[in-house]
């Protein structure tokens, strides 16, 4: 039963995989009028524009295209920038490290800080004890899950980089480099989880078991950490993980902010110069890590939770 | 426990919140600004000053001019509109494509349907700035392809919501009966699928717009979204940005006004989705009666309640005066009609009232030392508790044997290989087939029977001195609640332990225990050993809760007898006898005056004017 639930999963993930490589293909065709005049601009020779045209195999039928293009995408072969004759491949693998140990730092740093913000806020204001603590929790975190991951970045380098000259403003260079990025990008995400995990944490510590672990008289580390924490864990890490694909965008504004050499520098900068087999390669590779981690965050859960089981049969 | 809910006037109060309030109010300043800001600072904003180009902040400009001499504050208040006005734009766009996307499957044939689901359910994972970067790079750069790329980000999470709204709906009993009365299906669709799913629809729309407005900041803030000379709040931060080294001030206004929003459309949504989301409370008040209960607690007893009280703020006493004693290897009973407060005496007894309740006692002692005074270790290792639902009361994530083995490390600093040793020895103890194997798996891998002998075999960990077992068979089949039963007597015949046994049910009850105590509205209204439960019962309520059982004799074709009336709340006890208005036998007195526990016959005593 759990393995056919896991085959499943897989199936999805392939097929969510082929249409996502069927949209980035579609996407070039889908621009009003001529991509490569768009590219080149109205003052660009015709020949020029013909020439690559055809390089790009762009005059070609519509299935042979799409043949080719997936053929080439599952080589490796993302095409070549219109702007620098760069491989987009080869930008991609320069550029996706970057992006990446951003994005894990700020979900480790969200992940570390929250969870046990949330706890502690749970047992605290546990049965509408202390109010006041917990209207202080919910509105500060309520106002920092609002603020948008690019003002956090703005308001960090104005106050650490620029006002007290702490850190650089931006580049990367050097763990310290990172500070101000991961915490720009991990201060919504945290308040978010750290919510949850309150509520989570709540809802577990009214349940019998607790009661009974209670009864039992364990003292109160044992009782949270190893008790409550593991069911409280299932829920935070499915937040956590959906937080994580949407960290992955957000940092495509944070790299703007710091100027960081990664994959959502490219893409804006793509995007801006009409450099499309760059925006192209970019979006297919961002779609393509938001379906890996969906799935990672899946295959985790189903082994973390003993009762997924259960709930995939029901 | 029946009734741990706190009696509660803070329902209301949460509605109206300070968070709700500062969100409604910076929501409403917002629009007020979309609306006049145009208005009052519009020339302002487009007045060109080439004397003052690019400058920081001063009296005349507080936020600094742009590159052309333009008043930035100005700019900021006029840009309002425009990025409120793109953000409803692509909010509309999205609920209006995620409708009709979310009731599709229900038009399209199954195949149809899967491919629509299919496809929702993945969009719903993708971060809407990927989506709406793909429409600017078809679309092109501008305002437009921002707006639709948000709007296309936004629909699929309004498709899922109006699909499982529709089929939440659908599958109604009013839809079913409606459907079983002729009503036409469009009819059913108009009158009772729409107006049901338009409050959370709404509800999501609202929220959605404060995300829409995050994302649009982005998306000009990229220089993606709008193009000049068109501004909204992400393009003047856009333009405002690469200044902030030599003067920080010029990109203040438009971030402190797209921070401002995104706040404000939070807290307010917030509390919209709170509010819809609290279905009328069950309102349970906790049962609470006057008096105190005679009784003086027997020299040899493991257990001795002395006038025990629990309060919570407001007034509510589910329980007081209550006395009780249990000897070694005695099962003592303890039953009542929900609310009675049983439960709450043994939540009492076990140091478990929820917060925020208090306990009073005159004596309370387990194994003759005073409880207060017990130690964790102590108090862990010689009380053992029961409860209803064996699958609640077990820890989903650990496995059994772990479970029960932590009794034994945390109280006795046992090693794990032995404390794990013993876990299966009381596995074996409580009848557990194949203790050795289930002591490896984990709760839900176990049946209900299993998992209750599991958490009895928990309490055997220690060396227990009294057994608290509150309706330990309610959620289990018949033959197993009969298995569940013996093995308890077993258990407690074995150990020596006391047992307090707490049950609605005044069959089993009689079965299981020697003595029996009766509750009614938090206080003891009969003590009598078990075998004369069936001859011997005294107290009206006691003879109503045995007349009240079905036998093999009962004629099924009759309803059941029950007792008339229900029990009181606790602000509604009278001076008198609790029961009194829905005694048979009341008499003046007992409206007036409260009877006292006392003897009647051997072993027996009862609370009652009229039968002492």
């Amino acid at each position: 039963m759990r393995a056919r639930a896991w085959v499943r999963r897989l199936v999805r993930f392939v097929v969510s995989l082929a249409v996502l490589v069927v949209a980035s293909f579609a996407m070039i065709h889908l621009i009003p009028g001529d991509p490569v005049r768009a590219s080149l601009g109205p003052a660009a020779p015709i020949e020029l524009v013909q020439a690559r045209t055809a390089a790009l195999g762009l005059d070609r039928p519509l299935p042979e295209q799409l043949v080719t293009y997936v053929t080439h995408v599952l080589s490796g072969d993302f095409g070549t920038s219109f702007l620098t004759g760069e491989p987009v491949g080869e930008v991609i693998l320069t550029r996706l490290p970057n992006t990446l140990t951003l994005a894990l730092l700020a979900t480790a740093a969200a992940l570390l800080v929250a969870v046990p913000l949330g706890m502690w806020a749970a047992v605290r204001t546990e049965n509408g004890r202390r109010r006041g603590t917990e209207l202080a929790f919910s509105a500060t975190t309520g106002t920092a899950v609002a603020v948008p991951e690019f003002l956090y970045a703005i308001a960090l380098v104005a106050a650490f980089a620029i006002g007290l000259g702490w850190f650089p403003p931006a580049g990367r260079a050097g763990p310290i480099t990172y500070v101000l990025p991961v915490a720009a990008l991990a201060a919504g995400p945290a308040a978010m989880i750290a919510r949850i995990s309150r509520v989570e944490t709540l809802r577990e510590l009214g349940k019998d078991y607790v009661r009974l672990a209670r009864a039992k008289r364990l003292p109160g580390a044992r009782l949270h950490l190893r008790h409550v924490l593991p069911n409280t864990l299932t829920a935070t890490l499915t937040v956590g993980g959906l937080l994580l694909t949407s960290l992955i965008a957000g940092g495509v504004l944070v790299e703007y902010v710091f100027a960081w050499p990664g994959l959502g520098m490219k893409i804006v900068e793509s995007i801006t110069q009409k450099d499309y087999p760059v925006a192209q390669g970019v979006i297919l590779v961002y779609g393509a890590i938001v379906l890996v981690v969906n799935l990672a965050v899946d295959l985790v859960l189903g082994a973390l939770d003993p009762t997924s089981e259960i709930r995939e049969r029901t | 426990m029946t009734q741990s809910g706190r009696p509660g006037p803070r329902v209301k109060s949460v509605r109206w919140s300070a968070p709700a309030v500062a969100g409604a109010v910076i929501v409403g300043l917002m629009a007020v600004l979309a609306v006049v800001g145009p208005m009052v600072w519009g020339a302002a904003a487009d007045r060109i000053d080439a004397a003052a180009i690019l400058q920081g902040a001063s009296s005349e400009h507080p936020l600094g001019t742009d590159n052309l001499g333009r008043d930035l504050l100005a700019r900021v208040l006029v840009a309002g509109r425009y990025s409120l006005l793109l953000a409803l734009a692509a909010t509309l766009i999205g609920a209006f494509a995620g409708v009709v996307l979310g009731t599709l499957p229900s038009v399209l044939p199954a195949r149809g349907a899967r491919l629509v689901t299919g496809t929702v359910n993945a969009l719903v994972a993708f971060p809407g700035l990927l989506l709406a970067m793909f429409t600017a790079v078809v679309a092109g750069l501008g305002a437009r392809g921002a707006v639709l790329g948000i709007g296309a980000a936004i629909a699929p999470g309004f498709a899922r919501l109006t699909q499982t709204l529709a089929a939440t709906v659908a599958g109604s009993d009013y839809v079913a009966a409606a459907r079983m009365l002729g009503v036409p299906r469009r009819r059913i669709l108009t009158r009772h699928v729409l107006p049901n799913i338009a409050e959370p629809l709404i509800l999501n729309l609202a929220q959605s717009l404060g995300g829409a407005l995050l994302g649009l900041a982005g998306m000009s803030f990229l220089g993606l979204g709008v193009q000049p000379p068109d501004f909204d709040w992400g393009r003047l931060l856009f333009d405002g940005f690469p200044r902030i080294y030599v003067t920080p001030e010029v990109a203040l206004g438009p971030a402190a006004a797209i921070a401002l929003a995104g706040i404000g459309f939070n807290l307010l949504g917030d509390a919209l989705a709170r509010a819809a989301a609290r279905t009328p409370a069950v309102r349970r008040p906790p049962a609470a009666p006057p008096g105190e209960a005679a009784g003086e607690p027997d020299a040899g007893a493991v257990l001795e309640v002395e006038d025990l009280t629990v309060t919570f703020p407001g007034g509510a006493t589910p329980v007081r005066g209550l006395s009780l004693s249990v000897a070694p290897g005695e099962i003592v009973g303890l039953v009542g009609e929900s609310g009675s407060g049983k439960s709450l005496t043994a939540a009492a007894i076990g140091g478990l009232v929820p917060y925020p309740g208090t306990v009073g006692y005159a004596r309370l002692r387990l194994a003759g030392q005073d409880v207060a005074t017990m130690t964790g270790k102590e108090l862990g290792t010689a009380l053992a508790m029961v409860f209803q639902d064996p699958l609640a009361a077990l820890n989903p994530a650990l496995k059994v044997g772990g479970q029960l083995a932590e009794v034994a490390v945390v109280h006795e600093g046992t090693g794990r290989a032995e404390a794990r040793r013993r876990a299966v020895a009381r596995l074996g103890q409580v009848h557990l087939p194949d203790p050795e194997a289930r002591s490896r798996q984990h709760p839900h891998e176990l049946s209900g029977g299993m998992r209750q002998r599991a958490v009895i075999a928990m309490g055997l960990m220690g060396t227990p001195r009294l057994i608290v077992a509150d309706e330990p068979t309610t959620a289990l089949d018949v033959t197993v609640q009969r298995q569940i039963l013996r093995l308890l007597r077993e258990v407690v015949d074995g150990s020596g332990a006391a047992g307090l046994f707490i049950s609605h049910d005044i069959a089993v009850v009689g079965e299981l225990c020697d003595r029996v105590v009766v509750m009614y509205a938090g206080r003891v209204v009969e003590e009598l050993p078990a075998d004369r439960l069936a001859e011997g019962a005294a107290h009206p309520y006691t003879r109503a809760l045995i007349a009240s059982l079905p036998d093999l004799d009962t004629d099924r074709s009759r309803p059941l007898a029950g007792i008339p009336g229900v029990q009181p709340a606790p602000a509604q006890v009278g001076p008198g006898c609790a029961f009194a208005p829905r005694c048979a036998l009341a008499s003046e007195r007992c409206s007036a005056e409260r009877p006292e526990l006392v003897a009647h016959g051997p072993a027996q005593r009862v609370a009652c004017w009229e039968v002492s």
